[in-house]
């Protein structure tokens, strides 16, 4: 037994050696950018890929290998931090943020498209000997990845310490203004920053490939997390703790595996992370302030006018969507149907992120929990489908407000990393919690939509019970924002302090609009469920969150007919032109990117 | 003759706000110099506009009998001007050295970059006990030192300094300012910002006073400190009805 | 009767620097009072401190004879004192008209049921339905914002619907004030209303701080310009390094030895700062 457990921890120092190197580059990045980096995942995949292609088609040995994959790797971050957040200098707030979001779709869908997705072994070349310790036993490859971890630390530290180059990054780290007044060229430092903490990243993701002996394009996301999960626990912007926060993180995810199995590994990260962010959002090494850091400062949205639609437009919209149906084109029916459920999830979305200014990078969650919700209720509970839908609404509602609760107090990214982490954690019990949910089988057959006993499971159905409820979720919005709380809203986004001091209470009326918002999410989940028949816990995942995010920029921030909008124009437009449907996910990445730099108001302009 | 510093007809704007109105100025080499003026006069954006933190909307900056407008501030340090930022600035988890060396950041000369620590450190003998301090730890007085020194391992020509009594306790103010006559002394340029007309004129070659954006007053130290209007230009241009007591 | 603010032995310290150390005033219903001091003072801070935006580290407030020490913002929003920010923060993407909305919040009855736990679902489904009394409450407090607005005559009348963003500082200056007027207050505490207006406009907001005054408000006042300082107070509190260093009649403190210095610096240099004896009680 002992034996096994030697096993566990050299496997949890290992993990948590290569989530060092990832979120290392993290904490670099952090400090000199203010910026949590969502495109890191990505960069450790390139590397990956990098070190498959070198041994595969340059029988390159270790070595060469790895340098190789520094060099990519550093050359894509210097290129990220040059073509995606240079130019976003004095934007809003989120944009970096969101940029990097976009550059992660661009990175990871170019490496799917050059190497397909299907998973790659990658060749070992490290010798295959293990030799026995007390019952557990430690490889060549434990050795080395230990090796390289170490040696990279000491590296980073000599550079940190002793280079001039090293001075200025600590130096800007601490005060960026200051550092300029001595000289430093900042914009120098974050390139040399972004190369530096990629090259990291690339040497992690070929470690792991080694460790696992397989790679895919799919790993990114799970990198991303995983660092910054680390970088939270060591404290954001700290290097030396980030790296005691990944080996934190690698031992409790290996003992988790140990103690529960390997489903449960991702739980605990996540349920570690959402613990730091709401008892010590600093880390575990900050000394306790009163307040998280504020990353960033200036306006949070861009400031526009939105485009004065005239009512009738509006009707006459509606009019000819519904009449729609009469065109007998089933195949346009399935794609409207799918735009209008996309369409309510990014209403939800735009409220909560646009109007209350709460980046939800999680809300696929709330899709998840509404389909599952109302599934659970008809097939289990027996209920009728048209009760199910709204009763799996307000349990939306209702659970999806309760578990962002504590993330209220947090503010500008920190909301981002927490509502992320939450998603996941949704996702991941509903995986784990077997009873209630099937686990991994997911739910099959569930019943059909239908009303009343009026059978909508027909095309036509679907599509005009879909734009029916959207039409009356959007009006109900739109009354909403018109009334006292509709400025309420806006005012705790664009200034929460003032808002305070005029009696606005942040935590009420960022419940209700996370309720409000999860209850149309809810639906919008549940009427995928029912017109589906069979969801499980990866049909809702965090890509999902992250299109609705697009669709909702897309529109305009905040603006209930531009959410419509984007959702529509995302989900139909690569239909269109289907000879592109390969590239969709590409396209969304760079539509992302080029609204943030170009129109950062969208389309309709936020409110 | 030719000034080391000029500001030409600068006009300067936060957001919609304008900050100065042609605003000219000269800073003779060898002199202290300093800009005197209530809050909100415009004291800290001519400060920024020299050390290119701010663009003017327009006007021109010249240093060196070169022409520094709108250029990046890390290319303004290294044509010969050190910065004392307004409430120091300091890298609070680096040392007391790894600080002064950051003030050398620009240079490359790395024997004379010794020298210049131990001449800094002879001017600045407190720092000397210090060096491996963290600049946080250390209290404003010592920080405020600290500043100067960093600001000088530059070599600089000019040293631009904003409000560098701000915050001090008096003992540490007049250390302060004797130390700027000693920086001075040795052939540095000074021009500073104060909020504090009577030290800082009690210790300047020249003085402006600006008020609202403009220039109100100048004219050498000793003049100014005589003159009754700087005392309006402070506490609002009637204080003269109340029969002052100068 | 009790003193419309109370404040005792207040003391503030952010790592190092200590920014108010020992603060203690006394504001009577429809005095005004003003703070005044050279930048760092300290004054901002006390604003915070009293408003609940920051703890005192030791100290006592009390707000219309209640302890509100450390008590939360939305709390003494509640109780009647509106504040305007030294540098105006209004929301910047919401209308004039909404801003000054915002500002009535606190105000809100009938939408706003104070029933315990169900209080904003409640909130939620008046806001959807809107009720007579509902709408009856929104329409008051829009006319009541319009008087307000009125108050800066043509300054924002044109302007209702332009987001803050696209204004002027002087007319954000303007929204701010008119936001905490919509509060109500019992207290109204303004951080330099005129910082960023020339002549005309600090002239005009004179007239319209002096109308407030005439009215019976309370107020609390930081500024700079002087002149406007002398003709409105009451009575001046001199504040420097955190401290109070005079109180007293507006004349009497210009005159002051300690204020002078606290403005100009002492005279020579290489002397130690005479200490605050001078003052005017």
């Amino acid at each position: 037994m002992s034996g096994a457990w030697f096993d566990y921890t050299v496997n949890g120092f290992v993990i948590g050696n290569i989530y060092a190197l990832l979120a290392v580059g993290l904490a670099l990045i952090y400090g000199v950018a203010n910026l949590v980096n969502f495109a890191h995942g990505s960069v450790y995949v390139v590397g990956a890929y990098t070190g498959w292609a070198a041994i595969t088609y340059l029988d390159t040995p270790l070595p060469v290998t790895l340098l190789c994959v520094i060099a990519v790797s550093a050359l894509v971050g210097v290129g990220i931090e040059r073509i995606g957040l240079r130019p976003l200098h004095g934007s809003s707030r989120i944009a970096p943020l969101l940029a990097t979001i976009g550059i992660a779709l661009v990175l990871d869908q170019v490496l799917q498209l050059l190497f397909t997705p299907d998973p790659r072994a990658v060749p070992m070349q490290v010798p295959e000997w293990r030799v026995a310790i007390g019952g557990g036993t430690i490889g060549a490859l434990d050795l080395l990845i230990a090796g390289i971890g170490m040696i990279s630390a000491v590296v980073l530290y000599s550079f940190l310490r002793f280079t001039k180059l090293g001075w200025a990054v600590r130096a800007t780290a601490q005060d960026s203004d200051a550092a300029q007044q001595m000289g430093v060229d900042v914009n120098r430092v974050n390139m040399a920053v972004f190369a530096i903490a990629s090259a990291l990243s690339g040497v992690s993701g070929v470690l792991v490939g080694m460790y696992y002996n397989q790679i895919s394009t799919a790993m990114s996301f799970e990198a991303t997390l995983k660092g910054i999960v680390a970088l939270i626990i060591g404290g954001l912007g700290n290097v030396p703790g980030a790296i005691a926060g990944s080996l934190i993180l690698g031992l409790t995810e290996s003992y988790g595996i140990a103690l529960f199995g390997t489903s449960y590994r991702n739980l605990f990260a996540f349920v570690l992370l959402i613990a730091m962010l709401v008892w010590r959002p600093n880390g575990l090494f900050a000394a306790r302030r009163s307040l998280p850091p504020e990353p960033m400062t200036g306006t949070f949205i861009a400031r526009s006018r939105p485009v004065a639609v005239p009512r009738w437009a509006v009707a006459a919209m509606i009019a000819v969507a519904a009449l729609l149906p009469l065109l007998d084109q089933p195949y346009l029916l399935q794609i409207g149907a799918n735009s209008l459920m996309y369409a309510m999830l990014a209403l939800s979305l735009t409220l909560v992120a646009g109007t209350v200014g709460q980046v939800s990078l999680g809300h696929a969650a709330l899709l998840a929990i509404g389909g599952y919700a109302s599934g659970l209720l008809a097939m289990d509970a027996g209920w009728p489908v048209a009760l199910a839908i709204p009763a799996a609404g307000l349990v939306t509602a209702a659970l999806g407000t309760l578990l962002v609760f504590p993330a209220f107090r947090l503010t500008g990214h920190y909301v981002s990393i927490a509502t992320l982490g939450i998603g996941e954690i949704v996702a991941l019990v509903i995986l784990n919690w077997t009873g209630l949910t099937r686990g991994a089988i997911g739910l099959g057959g569930i019943p059909p939509l239908e009303v009343f006993g009026i059978d909508l499971g027909s095309v036509e159905g679907t599509y005009w019970l879909c734009l029916a409820v959207l039409v009356l979720l959007a009006l109900l919005q739109l009354r909403l924002l018109r009334s006292h709380l509709g400025r309420t809203w806006r005012a705790i986004r664009d200034d929460p302090v003032a808002a305070r001091s005029y009696g606005v209470s942040g935590d009420r009326y960022k419940a209700l609009a996370f309720g409000f918002g999860g209850f149309a999410a809810g639906i919008s989940g549940a009427i995928t469920a029912h017109a589906y028949s069979y969801i499980n816990h990866e049909t809702f995942g965090a890509s999902i969150s992250i299109l609705a995010l697009t669709m909702v920029i897309l529109g305009g921030l905040g603006n209930v007919l531009g959410a419509v909008l984007g959702a529509t124009l995302l989900i139909a437009l690569p239909e269109a032109f289907r000879f592109l449907a390969e590239y969709r996910i590409l396209i969304y990445g760079i539509v992302l990117l080029l609204l943030i730099r170009f129109r950062p108001q969208g389309l309709m302009g936020t409110v | 003759m030719s000034a080391l510093l000029r500001l030409e007809g600068i006009n300067s704007f936060y957001g919609p706000v304008q900050v100065h109105f042609d605003l000219n100025l000269a800073v003779e080499a060898g002199q202290i110099v300093c800009l005197l003026g209530g809050n909100a006069s415009g004291k800290s954006t001519t400060m920024k506009t020299v050390l290119g933190l701010q663009r003017p909307g327009s006007g021109r900056v010249w240093f060196d009998g070169a022409e520094i407008t709108g250029l990046p501030t890390p290319q303004v340090i290294r044509r010969g001007i050190g910065s004392v930022p307004e409430a120091r600035r300091l890298f609070p988890a680096m040392t007391v050295r790894e600080n002064l060396l950051m003030g050398a950041y620009a240079r490359s000369d790395r024997a004379a970059i010794a020298a210049d620590e131990e001449r800094v450190l002879g001017l600045f003998p407190r720092l000397r006990e210090r060096l491996g301090q963290r600049a946080g730890t250390m209290s404003g007085g010592e920080q405020q030192m600290l500043a100067m020194a960093r600001a000088l391992m530059g070599r600089p020509k000019l040293i631009c300094m904003d409000e560098p009594t701000m915050g001090l306790s008096p003992l540490f103010v007049d250390r302060v300012l004797e130390l700027i006559q000693a920086i001075n002394r040795e052939g540095v340029t000074v021009f500073m910002v104060e909020q504090n007309a009577s030290l800082a004129l009690g210790i300047a070659h020249y003085g402006y006073v600006l008020q609202t954006g403009r220039i109100a007053l100048q004219g050498p130290a000793g003049e100014l400190l005589r003159d009754p209007r700087i005392r309006d230009a402070y506490l609002g241009g009637t204080a003269r009805d109340g029969g002052d007591a100068g | 009767m009790a003193p419309v603010l109370e404040v005792r032995g207040l003391q503030k310290r952010f790592g190092g620097v200590t920014a108010v150390a020992d603060a203690a005033l006394d504001l009577r219903e429809g005095e005004l009072l003003s703070i005044i001091g050279p930048n760092g003072a300290g004054k901002t801070t006390l604003f915070n401190l009293v408003s609940g935006l920051d703890r005192p580290d030791a100290g006592s407030v009390r707000l219309f004879g209640q302890d509100v020490t450390g008590a939360a913002p939305e709390r003494l929003a509640g109780l009647g004192l509106a504040r305007t920010f030294q540098h105006g923060r209004v929301f910047g993407n919401l209308s004039v008209l909404d801003n000054v909305l915002v500002g009535a919040h606190a105000r809100l009855r009938a939408v706003r049921p104070s029933v315990p736990v169900l209080g904003p679902l409640l909130e939620l489904a008046l806001a959807a339905i809107r009720p007579g009394a509902v709408r009856a409450e929104e329409a008051a407090l829009r006319e009541d914002a319009m008087r307000i607005i009125s108050l800066f005559g043509e300054r924002l009348m044109p302007r209702l619907d332009h987001p803050a963003f696209s204004l002027s500082y002087a007319n954000r200056r303007r929204v701010e004030i008119g936001r905490a007027l919509a509060l109500h207050p019992r207290l109204l505490l303004l951080d330099e209303p005129t910082a960023g207006m020339n002549e005309t406009e600090t002239a005009e907001m004179q007239g319209v701080v002096a109308e407030l005054k005439r009215s019976g408000l309370t107020i609390l006042l930081i500024e700079h310009k002087l002149e406007m300082v002398m003709r409105l107070s009451d009575r001046v509190i001199v504040m420097d390094n955190g401290r109070r260093i005079a109180e007293g009649l507006p004349q009497a403190v210009r005159h002051d030895p300690a204020v002078i210095e606290a403005y100009l610096g002492h005279r020579e240099a290489g002397m130690a700062r005479a200490p605050a004896q001078g003052t005017v009680a």
